[in-house]
C-alpha cells in the first residue's frame, strides 16, 4: 500500500442509484458525494462543506436521508441511493415536495435546495414534524444561506397538510 | 422615458420562478459542475503563516504521486502580466490586487502558494497533502486593535464609495452644550460570506487558444476582463459562462484566485481544469471587516438632535484599501445642524476585506441606531416617536431631495403591524417563564442605485420572446422579473419568454450588486422590448388593410400574440402577420439604460425601512431567540411580491445571524482564523428563524430608475441588528455593542 491516498486502486460496488442497478469501480477513499457527482454525473447532489456540516449532500440512504459527503461509497455495498434527480416522477412530473418548493418560493440561489428537498421528504416519510416547530428543528442540518427558511417550512407543512387529506 | 402602456399582468403580481424547476430538480449547473472530457482538477495548498517569505517549497513527493499532472507554485509560475494594473478589476479598490503564486512572499494565512493539478479530484487532494512548505516568518499583525492609533483617511477614494460628507456645524461644541447625551464604542467582529457553493472554476480548454469558462462569480464580464489583462489574452478567446450562482453576497463581485488557478493551469496543460475551494478555503479570500465605531449624540430633553458624531475605523490589507459607507447613514436619515463624521482604514496582514451584503450599512447603523435607542431611554421618548422626531425630508449629507422617502409610513405600518403600542418602555418588563421577553426597533436605509445596463429582446414571428443580459442571478430573481417585464412588454405568457443571463456574448451589465440590478437590467430589458414593439407596430401598419393604419402606437395594446387598438380589440393585426407584412422572422433591438443625470444631480436616492423585532433570552443561560419580525420596507415598484419578500427574508435571516452568531475569530498570534468551517462558523439555521412578515409600504417614484424600482437586495440586514440589539436591551437591561451578542455578552 502506498502510504498516501493517491493509488489507482479501485474496488467492485454494486449500488442501486434512482432505481437503475449499478456496477461500478471505486477507490476505497471515494465518497459517496463524489462518486454521485463525479463518476456518475449527477451534479443534483451538492458538495457544500464535504463535511457533514451544511446538508447539501443530502441524498435518501435506503430511504433515510443522509449526508452523502460523509459516506465511503464503498462501504454501502448493495444500497439504494435516491438523489433529487431521482424524486419526479415519470414524464418529469415534481415530486409533491418538489411542487410545494416552487410555489413557496422555498429556495433563491437554489444550491443547498436539492439537499433541503431530500431531506424534507425524508422528514415527512419520518413520520415526527407535525408543528412548525418540529419542522424547524429537524430540517436544521440543512443550511440555507440565502434564508429561505420560513418558505421552506410554509413548502413542508403544504405537503404534509395534503398527505393528511 | 414614458411607461409601457400595456396592461401589467405579470409584474406587480406574484410569480414563482422561472428557474425553479431547474432547482428543484437538480438540472441547474454551477460552476464547479461543468465538465470536458479531458477535465483534470486542481487543489490549492495554502500558507500557514500570515507574513514572510517562502525558504522551500519541495513538490517532489506530490509530483511524483499517482495521476499528478504538474505542481504549480511561484518558482514554475508560467508568465502572466507583470504589473499590478493588470489585475484590476471592475470594483477592486485603490491599491495593488493580490497575485496569487506571483513570488515568495507570504501577506496573509491562507495565501494560495501552489496548485496540484492532477487525473482525478482524489489523486489532487491527497498530492496536495504531501507539498512539503518551510518559510521564514515575520512578524504580523492581525489585530485592529493594535492598529488604531495608525488608522488613516484613504487617500484614493474607491469609486463608487461616498466618502463622509463634510462635518457641518460644530458637532462636538453642541454635544458638549447638550442637555441630554449618550456615547459609546461599537466593535463588529470578521465575517465570512460563505455562501452555499464554494467558490469553483471549470476551464474548458476549446483548442485554438479559446477558453470556455465557468466561473462563480456575480459578473461575468469582470471576469472575462480580468483573465484577458492577466493573461495578456484577447476577450474573443475568453468567454465566461455562469447561469447559476450559488449565493453570492459580494463574494462573487471580485475575481477569486481559484479563477486566476484554474486557467493558470489550462493554459500551460493545454487541458480543461476545474479548481473547486473546499469550505476551509472560502475563508481564505474575502470577508466584511472588523469595523470598530464611537458615536456621540447629543439632544434635547425632547429627543431632537443637536449633534452627532460617528466615527469607524476598519481593518484592510497591507496591500489594498478596501472601503465602504459605514458612518454616512446617520446624517442621511436624521435631521441635525451639527454632524461630524469620519471614517478611517488600518492595515493588518490579512487578505483584502470586501463587500459583503449591504457593505458597511449594517455596521454604521448597528451603532447609529443603537444610540439613537439609547437617546429615546435618556429622554423617555418612544423609539419610534424619537426617529419621527428626527425625521428630515432631505439628505442633509448631500443636501438634495429624496426621489422619494416613505420611511414615515414604514415607521407607522411596521408598528401598527407589531403591536408596538403596547409596549410598555420598562427594560424587563416582560417575561414569561424564564424568558425576560423584549422589542426593540430600528430603521434601514440603502442607497437605491442605477448602473448602465444594456440588454437585448427578439421577438420570433411565432410568438416567442427571448431577452438576454450579462447580469448575473445569485438567487435574487433576475431571471424572473426579466420574463416578467418582457413577457408584459408584448401581452404574452410568462412561459413564451426565455431570459437569458450570464454570459459574456450577452450585452453589456455591470457586477451584478449593490441591489441596482433590478432597477438596471429591468429598465434595460424595458427599452429594448419598446424598441422592438415599435419595429413590430411599423410592420403591422403596413400589412395590406391594416386595422391600424391611421392608429398610433399609444393606441394599441399587444396581446395575446396580436397587436390590438386598445379601445377596440376587434381591430387587430397578429404578431406573425406583422412580421410577413415586414419580411421578417424575428426583430431583435439592444438598448443601454442609463441612470438620468439632471434627477443624479438633483435628488439622492433610498430604499428604507423600519424593523420591528421581539426577542426572548433566557434569564439564566443568556441564550436569546429573535421570535418575530416585522419589516416595513419602502423600495419603489415591487416587480414580483413573492421573490421580492424573499430577498427581505433572506436579508433580515443575515441580520440575525451578524447580531447574534457570526464571528470570524482569528489567532492573532497566528495570524490566522481559528473556525473556518460551519460547525464552528455558525450562520443561522431553520431552528433561528420564526415569524417573519415584510410588508412593502407604497412607494410610488418616477425618478429613481425608468421603472420606479429601489432595490431589495440589501435593505432586509441593514436595520436587524441594531432592533435585536436594542430588543435584548428591552429584554434584559443590558446594552450590548459588540456584535455578535453572544451568551457570554449577554450574561457577562
Amino acid at each position: 500500500m502506498p502510504d498516501h491516498p493517491t493509488g489507482s486502486d479501485t474496488l467492485p460496488l454494486s449500488l442501486t442509484v434512482n432505481g437503475e442497478a449499478r456496477q461500478l469501480r471505486v477507490a476505497p477513499w471515494t465518497t459517496l458525494l463524489d462518486l454521485l457527482r463525479e463518476d456518475l454525473g449527477l451534479i443534483g447532489t451538492k458538495k457544500g462543506c464535504d463535511h457533514g456540516q451544511c446538508g447539501s449532500c443530502t441524498v435518501l440512504l435506503d430511504g433515510k436521508r443522509a449526508n452523502a459527503c460523509l459516506v465511503l461509497a464503498v462501504v454501502k455495498e448493495g444500497s439504494n441511493v435516491t438523489t433529487i434527480e431521482g424524486l419526479a416522477g415519470p414524464g418529469g412530473a415534481l415530486h409533491p415536495m418538489q411542487a410545494a418548493f416552487v410555489e413557496h418560493d422555498a429556495f433563491q440561489c437554489g444550491y443547498c435546495t436539492p439537499g433541503q428537498i431530500c431531506s424534507a421528504v425524508a422528514l415527512v416519510e419520518e413520520g415526527r414534524a407535525r408543528t412548525p416547530d418540529e419542522i424547524r428543528e429537524h430540517m436544521s442540518g440543512n443550511i440555507c444561506r440565502c434564508g429561505a427558511y420560513p418558505n421552506i417550512v410554509a413548502a413542508i407543512e403544504q405537503v404534509l397538510a395534503e398527505n393528511a387529506r | 422615458m414614458s411607461p409601457i402602456p400595456n396592461a401589467e399582468t405579470h409584474v406587480g403580481s406574484p410569480r414563482s420562478r422561472v428557474d425553479g424547476r431547474a432547482k428543484v430538480t437538480g438540472a441547474a449547473r454551477y460552476s464547479g459542475e461543468f465538465t470536458a472530457p479531458d477535465l483534470a482538477h486542481g487543489y490549492v495548498v495554502n500558507s500557514t503563516v500570515a507574513k514572510g517569505r517562502i525558504t522551500r517549497l519541495d513538490t517532489a513527493a506530490a509530483l511524483a504521486a499517482p495521476g499528478v499532472l504538474e505542481v504549480f507554485t511561484h518558482e514554475n509560475r508560467p508568465r502572466t502580466a507583470w504589473f499590478s494594473y493588470n489585475y484590476q478589476d471592475e470594483v477592486g479598490p485603490p491599491g495593488s490586487p493580490f497575485r496569487p503564486l506571483y513570488d515568495d512572499k507570504v501577506v496573509y494565512s491562507g495565501q494560495p502558494i501552489a496548485l496540484v493539478v492532477a487525473e482525478t479530484f482524489e489523486a489532487a487532494r491527497g498530492a496536495a497533502s504531501l507539498v512539503r512548505v518551510s518559510y521564514e516568518a515575520e512578524a504580523h499583525e492581525t489585530d485592529l486593535k493594535n492598529r488604531m492609533d495608525e488608522a488613516y483617511e484613504p487617500p484614493k477614494k474607491r469609486t463608487g464609495i461616498s466618502p463622509p460628507p463634510k462635518p457641518r456645524g460644530d458637532a462636538r461644541g453642541a454635544y458638549a452644550d447638550a442637555p441630554v447625551k449618550v456615547s459609546g464604542d461599537y466593535w463588529a467582529a470578521y465575517e465570512h460570506h460563505n455562501p452555499m457553493e464554494p467558490h469553483a472554476t471549470t476551464v474548458v480548454w476549446e483548442g485554438g487558444g479559446k477558453l470556455l469558462v465557468h466561473d462563480k462569480n456575480q459578473g461575468v464580464l469582470n471576469a472575462q476582463s480580468y483573465i484577458a489583462s492577466v493573461f495578456g489574452l484577447g476577450k474573443g478567446d475568453v468567454r465566461v459562462v455562469t447561469p447559476f450562482v450559488g449565493g453570492g453576497f459580494g463574494s462573487g463581485l471580485r475575481p477569486q484566485y481559484q479563477l486566476f488557478l484554474a486557467v493558470m493551469a489550462a493554459l500551460e496543460l493545454r487541458r480543461s481544469v476545474r479548481v473547486v475551494l473546499t469550505r476551509d478555503q472560502m475563508f481564505t479570500h474575502v470577508y466584511r471587516p472588523n469595523t470598530f465605531q464611537t458615536v456621540r449624540l447629543g439632544a434635547n430633553p425632547d429627543g431632537a438632535l443637536r449633534s452627532i458624531q460617528q466615527h469607524a475605523i476598519a481593518g484592510t490589507s497591507q496591500f489594498e484599501d478596501h472601503q465602504e459607507v459605514v458612518v454616512n447613514w446617520a446624517g442621511t436619515l436624521y435631521h441635525c445642524d451639527n454632524v461630524e463624521l469620519t471614517y478611517k482604514l488600518a492595515k493588518l496582514d490579512t487578505y483584502t476585506p470586501g463587500d459583503m451584503r449591504a457593505p458597511g450599512a449594517p455596521l454604521g447603523l448597528f451603532a447609529t441606531e443603537s444610540a439613537m435607542d439609547e437617546l429615546a431611554c435618556a429622554t423617555g421618548v418612544d423609539p419610534v416617536e424619537i426617529r419621527l422626531r428626527n425625521y428630515t425630508e432631505k439628505d442633509e449629507n448631500e443636501n438634495k431631495n429624496f426621489t422619494s422617502k416613505e420611511l414615515r409610513a414604514c415607521y407607522q405600518v411596521g408598528a401598527e403591524r407589531f403591536g408596538w403600542s403596547k409596549r410598555n418602555p420598562e427594560p424587563r418588563s416582560m417575561r414569561e417563564g424564564r424568558e425576560l421577553i423584549g422589542w426593540g426597533m430600528a430603521s434601514g436605509a440603502w442607497e437605491a442605485q442605477m448602473m448602465k445596463t444594456s440588454a437585448r429582446a427578439t421577438l420570433t414571428a411565432d410568438g416567442k420572446l427571448e431577452v438576454a443580459c450579462a447580469t448575473a442571478d445569485i438567487g435574487t430573481g433576475t431571471y424572473t422579473i426579466l420574463t416578467q417585464i418582457g413577457a408584459d412588454a408584448f401581452g404574452l405568457r410568462m412561459e413564451d419568454v426565455t431570459t437569458k443571463l450570464g454570459d459574456t456574448t450577452l450585452p453589456y451589465s455591470p457586477v451584478q450588486g449593490g441591489s441596482w440590478t433590478a432597477a438596471s437590467a429591468g429598465t434595460a430589458v424595458q427599452l429594448a422590448c419598446e424598441a422592438v414593439r415599435e419595429k413590430l407596430f411599423k410592420h403591422a401598419r403596413k400589412a395590406s388593410g391594416s386595422p391600424l393604419a391611421d392608429v398610433k402606437l399609444d393606441a394599441v395594446s399587444f396581446a395575446d400574440g396580436r397587436i390590438e387598438v386598445t379601445a377596440d380589440p376587434s381591430r387587430f393585426v397578429r404578431i406573425a402577420d406583422a412580421m410577413r407584412a415586414g419580411g421578417v422572422d424575428r426583430l431583435e433591438a439592444e438598448e443601454t439604460a442609463k441612470p438620468s443625470m439632471i434627477d443624479q444631480l438633483r435628488y439622492t436616492g433610498y430604499t428604507h425601512s423600519a424593523i420591528f423585532v421581539e426577542v426572548r433570552v433566557d434569564e439564566e443561560l443568556g441564550a436569546v431567540r429573535v421570535t418575530r419580525v416585522v419589516d416595513a420596507v419602502a423600495a419603489g415598484k415591487i416587480l414580483n411580491p413573492k421573490t421580492a419578500r424573499s430577498q427581505v427574508v433572506g436579508g433580515i435571516v443575515w441580520g440575525i445571524g451578524m447580531a447574534l452568531e457570526e464571528e470570524t475569530m482569528p489567532d492573532h498570534n497566528l495570524g490566522r482564523f481559528m473556525n473556518h468551517n460551519y460547525a464552528e462558523y455558525h450562520v443561522p439555521v431553520n431552528a433561528d428563524v420564526q415569524g417573519i412578515e415584510v410588508v412593502f409600504v407604497d412607494e410610488h417614484d418616477t425618478k429613481v430608475s425608468p421603472i420606479g424600482v429601489k432595490g431589495l437586495g440589501e435593505i432586509g440586514i441593514v436595520g436587524t441588528a441594531a432592533a435585536i440589539a436594542n430588543a435584548i436591551h428591552h429584554a434584559t437591561g443590558k446594552r450590548v455593542r459588540d456584535m455578535p451578542i453572544t451568551i457570554d455578552k449577554v450574561l457577562g
